[in-house]
C-alpha cells in the first residue's frame, strides 16, 4: 500500500478516536450543567494526537491488568477557566460547551471525509477502472 | 468505542433531569396542598445531583446521578381560617411550603437541560451513523 494512504488513513482514524473520546468530555459537561461542585473539563486535542500516534508505535496491552499507555490519560484533562462563576461551584457554561461540542463534531465529520476520500482513492487504485 | 458512551452519558443527564421535573411536577401540584397540623403539610422535594465519574478518578467521563431526594425544611404557610373542615382547634390550617416561581424557574432550567442532552445524542448518532457508513 502506499506509504502516504496508509498514513493518512492512520492519522484520521486517531484524529476520530480522539475526537469520539472528546465528544464523551463535552457530553459529560452538558449533563453535569445542574451538579453542585461539577468542573467542566476538556483536552487539549493536539497534545492528545500527539501522544496518541505515538502511543499507536508503542506499548500493547495483552492482559486487562496492563496499563495501556493509549488513551486519554487523567493527566490530560483540564478543567476548563469559567467567565462567570456560579453560586454551587459549578463552572459548566451550555454556551460555550455546545459550541465546543458542536465545533468537535463538525471537525469528526471531516477527518470522516477525508478517510471516506483516502479509502475511495484506494479503492479506485485496486479496481483499475 | 467512545461514542456509544455519550449516549450513556447524555442518557443518564436526560434521566436524571426528569427525575428534576417530575418534583416540579409533584411540588407544583400539591403548591396548595392543606393539612391540619404543621408536620403533615406537604414540603418541596428537591433531586440532589451528583457526578459519578467513570474508570475511577482519572476518568474522562462523568454522569449524573440522583442520589437522593430531600424535602425542603422552610416552615409550612400557616393561615387563620377557622371555617374550614381542616382547621386545628385554634383555627389554623397549613399550606404546603412550595414556592411556585422557584419551581417555575426550576422545570425551565430542567427542561432546557433535557433538551441539550437531546442535541448531543442527535450529534452523536449521526456522527455513529457516518462512521458505519464509512467507504461507501
Amino acid at each position: 500500500m502506499p506509504s502516504w494512504i496508509d498514513n493518512n488513513i492512520n492519522v484520521h482514524a486517531t484524529a476520530l478516536s480522539v475526537r469520539a473520546k472528546r465528544a464523551e468530555i463535552l457530553a459529560s459537561n452538558l449533563a453535569n450543567e445542574d451538579t453542585p461542585g461539577y468542573k467542566a473539563r476538556d483536552i487539549d486535542f493536539r497534545e492528545v494526537l500527539s501522544s496518541q500516534k505515538q502511543a499507536v508505535n508503542g506499548l500493547r496491552t495483552t492482559d486487562s491488568g496492563h496499563i495501556s499507555t493509549a488513551g486519554v490519560a487523567g493527566a490530560t484533562l483540564k478543567y476548563r477557566i469559567p467567565t462567570q462563576m456560579s453560586a454551587d461551584g459549578n463552572t459548566v457554561e451550555s454556551q460555550i460547551e455546545q459550541a465546543q461540542f458542536g465545533e468537535n463534531a463538525v471537525r469528526y465529520q471531516a477527518s470522516l471525509n477525508f478517510l471516506n476520500g483516502s479509502l475511495k482513492g484506494l479503492m479506485l487504485a485496486l479496481r483499475g477502472e | 468505542m467512545s461514542l456509544f458512551n455519550v449516549l450513556d452519558v447524555s442518557g443518564s443527564g436526560m434521566r436524571a433531569q426528569s427525575i428534576r421535573l417530575n418534583t416540579v411536577a409533584s411540588n407544583l401540584a400539591n403548591a396548595e396542598s392543606v393539612s391540619s397540623t404543621a408536620e403533615g403539610a406537604y414540603r418541596s422535594k428537591q433531586p440532589i445531583f451528583k457526578a459519578m465519574l467513570h474508570d475511577g478518578i482519572n476518568g474522562a467521563s462523568a454522569s449524573v446521578e440522583v442520589t437522593k431526594i430531600v424535602q425542603k425544611e422552610t416552615a409550612p404557610r400557616r393561615q387563620y381560617m377557622p371555617e374550614h373542615p381542616m382547621a386545628d382547634e385554634t383555627g389554623h390550617i397549613y399550606y404546603s411550603n412550595v414556592n411556585s416561581v422557584e419551581e417555575m424557574a426550576n422545570m425551565i432550567s430542567a427542561s432546557r437541560a433535557y433538551q441539550n442532552n437531546i442535541e448531543a445524542m442527535n450529534t452523536v448518532k449521526q456522527l455513529m451513523m457516518r462512521t458505519i457508513n464509512l467507504g461507501n
